[in-house]
């Protein structure tokens, strides 16, 4: 029988998953994708967790995660998009404008 | 069957959203995460929330990654070579390993309880899960709601103001 342990754990192997892209990998698109990756386990945690404890709230958070994550993905990839135009990359090792 | 279906999924879940890291390819990388996307919307359904598999597919599956393979395939990125991440690879490991160890303990450790709420499956069944967030969206939630809304807004502008060429 699958309890809530099950979905619990299964979310936070995705989410340690989704830390190794985003630690491993230089493709700012791909890191973006990752960060992706642990919202959407975080969501599976509320939603497991409301159901478990028969309350409707953490089904509206995840709504709200998500009108997040729409917002963040646009303004996000106009930000590559804009920073491409200077740099002709999107290597986050070419992210080193405000060094000096 | 429930117990079948939710290790096939999560499996599928969790090969895809790997190989979502260690994809050359960017293309592979969205494709794989939409994969994944997927098998959550069933897990969803599984955990009885269909309208959460819905907003699911169509937000997630639909608009987010039709956003990224858009912006990837304008900007024409190539495959990454190999040896840039490399040094890196060992360090991000081992951290993520022992971020799964300290979640794993703790999830063996806790029990979740609280007070429990009304909303039984029998009470899904009968009122619908999408009349529900509903009333609990535009009653309780409200405000948190209209500020929703009033983000959404922003971020078009922000988006617009981010990609013209002189502001």
């Amino acid at each position: 029988m699958i309890s809530v342990y099950h979905y619990l754990i299964l979310s936070a192997i995705i989410f340690s998953i989704g830390t190794f892209g985003v630690l491993t990998r230089k493709n700012a698109i791909v890191i973006f994708m990752c960060i992706e990756l642990m919202l959407n386990s975080v969501n599976l945690t509320f939603i497991a967790l409301s159901r478990h404890l028969q309350n409707m709230d953490g089904q509206i958070f995840v709504f709200f995660v998500m009108a997040v994550a729409a917002a963040e993905a646009a303004v996000g990839l106009a930000l590559m998009i804009a920073f491409y135009r200077n740099r002709e990359s999107i290597d986050t090792d070419d992210f080193n404008m405000l060094k000096w | 069957m429930l117990s079948i279906l939710f290790y096939l999924f999560a499996t599928v879940a969790i090969f895809s959203a790997f190989y979502v890291t260690k994809a050359r390819n960017p293309v592979n990388s969205a494709l794989c995460l939409v994969t994944t996307f997927i098998c959550f919307a069933v897990l969803y359904i599984t955990l009885d929330a269909p309208f959460m598999a819905a907003i699911q597919i169509i937000v997630y599956a639909g608009a987010i990654i039709v956003l990224i393979i858009f912006v990837i395939m304008l900007l024409n990125l190539g495959t990454a070579v190999k040896k840039r991440y490399t040094h890196a690879l060992a360090w991000g490991a081992a951290l993520s390993v022992i971020m799964l160890f300290i979640t794993n303990t703790f999830i063996r450790r806790g029990v979740p309880t609280g007070k429990l709420g009304d909303v039984t499956t029998q009470m899904i069944h009968s009122y619908g899960h999408t009349e529900l967030i509903g009333m609990a969206l535009f009653t309780e939630f409200l405000l948190p709601f209209e500020i929703a809304s009033i983000l959404l807004l922003v971020a078009i502008v922000g988006a617009i103001i981010l990609s013209k060429r002189q502001v």
